[in-house]
C-alpha cells in the first residue's frame, strides 16, 4: 500500500493567475509580472482554512461488498447534484458516477464496483488544464472552477479513468442544486460532495450504501491514523486503479 | 434657426409625452427594486449595491478553492432573502424579468453568467434559516471592506 | 536575368468571385458556430467518449501545415538557398494565415467561447494547452517580423537571417508543442508517445509544403504568372521526401507499439479491424496520401508535370487530413484501459469501441478554418508586394548557393 503522507508536504499545487485576486487580495502570495494585466500567482498554502496538513478525504470501496444489481450509489449522486442520465441523450449527459461490471478474464470471477473521480493525488486532468480551472484543493479534493473553465474538454482526453463529463446542452433548473451547480458548455465530475464534506458531512453515495446495508463504501480522512478508513487500509490489502500510473488516487478498492 | 427650433420642439414634447406615460404607469427612471424578506442589510442597501460583485468574487474563491464556507456573502443566501414571487405565488427564476439581479442587471445592460449554472431560487432550509438569524459578517465601512478583500486568511 | 519584382494581385473578376466563394464558406461556418454556442454541443455528432472531433482534425491539421508553410522561407534564409528567395514571402504569409484558421477553428469549437479572454490572461504553465497558447499567438508575431524583414527595403542580411532563424527555431517549438498535446497524455493507449512531437514535425513538413505548393500554383494559374518548370521540380522532390520521412515515422510508431504486448490490441484496432479508421489509415493515410503522391513525384516518365504535382499536393492534404482524423479520432475510439485484464460493461460506454458520427455542423466549421486561411492569404497577396510577377527559370536561379 502506498503511503499517503509520503508526499503531503508537497506544495500545494494551486496555481493560477487572475488579475483580479491579485490586485484584490493581495494574499501571501508569490507574484510574478508577465505581461500588462498578467500576473502569476501562487497561493501560500498555509492560508488554506482546510489545509491539507490535517486532512486528506478518501473513500475505500470494497468490493466484495458491492452487489452487482444495486445501483443506490449512483441515485444518491444524481439526486444531491442533479444530474439525470437519460435514454436518449446516454452519450452526452453527464455521468460523475457509474457502476462497472468486471469479469476477469483469466478467472472468470466476476464482480461490481462504482467508479468515479479517484481524486488522485498527482491528477493530469490539473495538469493539462490550460486555465487552471481543473484544481486540487489542499484536502486532496479534485474539482472544476467553473468560473474559469473554457470548455476546452483537455483534461477529459487526460482523464484515465474518464470521470469527467461535458455539459452538452442548457441545463434545466430542476437538475441544478443549490449545492452543485451545473451549467452548459464546462466539464464537471464527482466532487466528493464537497459542500456536504466542507460543512462535516458524508458523500451521499457513502451515506446510500450504508443505508442498503452492503455498506462497502467507507468514507474518511486518509491522513488521520485513528480514522476507521485509515485503519482498514492499514490492516487490509487495497489497491488504487491504473496503479502504473503512480496518480496515487483518494479512492481505494479492497479485494479488488 | 427654424429647424432648431422645430427639433427642440418635437423633442420636448416627446419627453413629456413619455413622462406622462411613465406617470401612469409607474415607471421611474431608476430601476424598482423589490423588496426582500429577511432583515436589511446592516452595512445599508447602498454599500451593497456598489460592493456585491467584489464581495460575490471574493467569496467564491474562497469557498470553492479553500473550502471556506464561513462566508458572509454566499448566492444561494442573497436568492433565498431576495426571492420575487411570480403570478403562481412560487419565486420566479433568472429567465423572468422580474428576477431581482435582472431589475438592475436589465437597466443597465449588464449581463450576469451566475445563473447558467446557479440555481436560482431559494433553498427553502438556507431561508429558514436566514429569516431566524443575519448572516455574521458586516463591513460597515470602505475602508473595513477592502481591509477584508485584502486580509490573509489566516 | 531581370530582377524580381513583386506585385499586388490585380482586382479580377476572377478574385473577387474566388473570395466571394469562400466568403460563403466563412459565412456558413459563422453561422454554425451561434448554432452550437447556443444549443450546446449535442448538436454535433461529440459526445462524453468521442470528445474532440471532426473541429479538431481541421484545427490541428491547419496549425502543423501553417509551422510547415514556413519552411520554404527558412530555406531561403537560413539555409542560403538564393532559389527559395521570391517565394519567401507567400511562404511566411501563408505560415500566418493557415495558424489563424486553425486558432479561429480551435477557438470556436470552446465550450464557453464567451470566455476567450480566460484562456488568454489565465495560465496553469504545466499544461502544454497553455504554452501552446503562447506559442501560437507568438508564432504570429515573429513570423509578422519576419515577413516585415523580408519586404521591407534597406534590412541588413545578417538582420534578415537573425529573423528567419528566430522564425525557424519557433515553428520547431511550435510543432513539438502541438504533438506534445497528444504525446504527453499518459491515460490513453493511443497516445503517450514521445515520438509524437518529431512525427508531428515531419507532418508539418509534408502538410505545409503541400499547402504552400498548391496555393503558389493556384496562384500563378489564376493571375497568368510564370512559374518555371525547375522550381516547381525542387519543391516536388521536396515534398517527396517529407512524405517518406512522415511514412517512416509511421512505421516506426506502429512497429514500436507493436513489440509492446500492452498496445497490441490498439494496433489491431487501427490497422486491422477498426472499420473507418483502418480504411482511413491504410486507403487514406498511407495508400493515397503516401504512396500515390511518391509515385506522382518520383516515377521518371511522369517528369513532375504541372497537373501531376498538384494531384500529389492535394492528396497529401487529403492524406494528412485522414492521418490526424485516426490519430484523434482513432485514439478516442479506442476504449481505455481502466482494468487490464478484464471484461468490462457499464452505462458509460466502458470496454466498448466508442462511435462518433460527425455533423455536417462540424465539416462545416473545419472547412470554414480553411476558407479563412485562404481568404487571409489572398487578401495579403491583394494588398501586400507578395507574389513575384516572374517564377520563370530564366527569372529564378534554383541552384545558385
Amino acid at each position: 500500500m502506498k503511503n499517503f503522507t509520503s508526499k503531503h508536504s508537497k506544495k500545494n499545487n494551486q496555481a493560477t493567475i487572475t488579475r483580479r485576486n491579485f490586485l484584490n487580495t493581495g494574499m501571501a502570495a508569490a507574484t510574478f509580472s508577465l505581461a500588462t494585466g498578467v500576473t502569476l500567482m501562487a497561493y501560500a498554502s498555509n492560508n488554506d482554512k482546510v489545509s491539507g496538513k490535517t486532512s486528506r478525504w478518501g473513500l475505500l470501496i470494497d468490493v466484495n461488498k458491492c452487489k452487482s444489481d444495486c445501483n443506490d450509489c449512483v441515485k444518491a449522486c444524481s439526486n444531491e447534484n442533479g444530474w439525470e442520465l437519460s435514454e436518449e441523450n446516454s452519450k452526452t449527459d453527464a455521468q460523475w458516477i457509474r457502476k462497472i461490471d468486471l469479469k476477469e478474464m483469466a478467472s472468470g470471477r466476476e464482480i461490481s464496483l462504482p467508479l468515479m473521480c479517484q481524486h488522485c493525488e498527482s491528477p493530469p486532468c490539473v495538469d493539462v488544464c490550460p486555465t487552471g480551472a481543473s484544481f486540487k484543493r489542499s484536502d486532496g479534493i479534485v474539482l472544476v472552477d467553473k468560473h474559469i473553465c473554457i470548455g476546452c474538454r483537455y483534461c477529459m482526453m487526460a482523464c484515465p479513468f474518464k470521470a469527467r463529463s461535458f455539459i452538452h446542452e442548457k441545463v434545466p433548473e430542476s437538475q441544478k442544486k443549490s449545492g452543485s451547480p451545473r451549467g452548459k458548455g464546462v466539464v464537471e465530475s464527482c466532487t466528493m460532495c464537497v459542500h456536504l464534506v466542507d460543512e462535516g458531512g458524508t458523500p451521499a453515495c457513502a451515506i446510500a450504501c450504508t443505508q442498503t446495508g452492503n455498506e462497502a463504501i467507507l468514507f474518511g480522512d486518509l491522513y488521520d491514523p485513528n480514522s476507521e478508513i485509515s485503519i482498514r487500509l492499514a490492516t487490509y490489502q487495497s489497491s488504487a486503479l491504473r496503479d502504473d500510473l503512480q496518480l496515487n488516487p483518494s479512492i481505494r478498492y479492497q479485494n479488488f | 434657426m427654424k429647424s432648431l427650433t422645430a427639433i427642440l420642439v418635437i423633442l420636448l414634447s416627446l419627453f413629456s409625452f413619455s413622462a406622462l406615460s411613465q406617470e401612469e404607469s409607474k415607471i421611474s427612471f431608476s430601476p424598482k427594486v423589490p423588496k426582500a424578506v429577511g432583515a436589511p442589510h446592516p452595512e445599508g442597501n447602498e454599500f451593497m449595491r456598489i460592493n456585491h460583485p467584489k464581495l460575490l468574487l471574493h467569496d467564491r474563491d474562497k469557498a470553492l478553492r479553500l473550502g471556506d464556507r464561513e462566508i458572509g456573502n454566499s448566492l444561494k443566501e442573497c436568492v433565498a432573502c431576495h426571492a420575487v414571487e411570480g403570478e403562481d405565488k412560487q419565486p420566479v427564476t433568472y429567465e423572468d424579468p422580474q428576477y431581482f439581479c435582472r431589475v438592475c442587471h436589465d437597466f443597465v445592460a449588464v449581463e450576469i453568467d451566475c445563473f447558467t449554472c446557479h440555481q436560482a431560487k431559494p433553498d427553502d432550509s438556507i431561508l429558514q434559516r436566514l429569516l431566524l438569524e443575519r448572516p455574521a459578517p458586516l463591513k460597515q465601512s470602505q475602508a473595513e471592506l477592502d481591509n477584508y478583500l485584502q486580509a490573509n486568511e489566516q | 536575368m531581370e530582377k524580381i519584382k513583386y506585385s499586388e494581385l490585380r482586382s479580377t473578376p476572377k478574385l473577387w468571385s474566388l473570395l466571394f466563394i469562400l466568403a460563403l464558406f466563412i459565412g456558413a461556418a459563422a453561422l454554425t458556430v451561434l448554432y452550437i454556442e447556443h444549443n450546446g454541443h449535442i448538436v454535433t455528432g461529440m459526445n462524453n467518449q468521442i470528445v474532440w472531433g471532426v473541429p479538431h482534425v481541421f484545427a490541428i491539421f491547419l496549425i502543423v501545415a501553417a509551422s510547415g508553410a514556413l519552411n520554404v522561407s527558412s530555406i531561403g534564409s537560413v539555409f542560403g538557398k538564393q532559389g527559395y528567395k521570391p517565394v519567401a514571402r507567400l511562404s511566411s504569409l501563408l505560415a500566418m494565415a493557415l495558424l489563424m484558421g486553425g486558432l479561429a477553428v480551435l477557438v470556436l469549437d470552446l465550450g464557453r467561447l464567451d470566455r476567450l479572454i480566460i484562456a488568454m490572461t489565465t495560465y496553469n504553465f504545466k499544461s502544454i494547452f497553455a504554452w501552446n497558447v503562447l506559442l501560437y499567438t507568438g508564432f504570429l508575431g515573429v513570423v509578422a517580423i519576419y515577413l516585415y524583414a523580408q519586404m521591407a527595403r534597406g534590412v541588413p542580411s545578417f538582420a534578415l537571417k537573425t529573423a528567419g532563424m528566430f522564425a525557424f527555431l519557433w515553428r520547431l517549438a511550435l510543432t513539438t508543442g502541438t504533438g506534445s498535446i497528444f504525446g504527453w497524455l499518459v491515460a490513453r493507449q493511443a497516445y503517450d508517445a514521445a515520438i509524437m512531437a518529431p512525427m508531428f514535425i515531419a507532418m508539418s513538413f509534408s502538410f505545409g509544403l503541400a499547402m504552400f505548393i498548391l496555393v503558389m500554383i493556384g496562384t500563378c494559374i489564376m493571375t497568368g504568372r510564370r512559374y518555371g518548370t525547375e522550381l516547381r521540380t525542387r519543391q516536388a522532390r521536396l515534398l517527396g521526401l517529407f512524405v517518406g520521412v512522415v511514412l517512416y515515422f509511421t512505421l516506426i510508431k506502429h512497429l514500436s507499439n507493436l513489440y509492446v504486448n500492452e498496445h497490441i490490441e490498439f494496433e489491431k484496432f487501427i490497422l486491422l479491424n477498426g472499420g473507418i479508421y483502418t480504411l482511413l489509415f491504410w486507403v487514406g493515410q498511407v495508400f493515397l496520401g503516401g504512396i500515390v503522391p511518391l509515385f506522382l513525384l518520383f516515377h521518371p516518365k511522369l517528369d513532375r508535370k504541372r497537373n501531376l504535382v498538384l494531384l500529389a499536393a492535394l492528396l497529401v492534404v487529403l492524406g494528412g487530413l485522414a492521418q490526424l482524423y485516426v490519430i484523434i479520432i482513432g485514439g478516442q475510439a479506442y476504449p481505455l484501459e481502466i482494468f487490464p485484464g478484464y471484461e468490462v460493461s457499464s452505462s458509460f460506454y466502458d470496454g466498448v469501441i466508442n462511435s462518433y458520427i460527425p455533423t455536417s455542423l462540424e465539416f462545416i466549421l473545419g472547412i470554414g478554418g480553411v476558407a479563412l486561411a485562404l481568404t487571409i492569404t489572398i487578401i495579403g497577396m491583394k494588398i501586400l508586394r507578395i507574389m513575384p510577377t516572374n517564377l520563370s527559370d530564366d527569372n529564378v536561379d534554383i541552384n545558385q548557393e
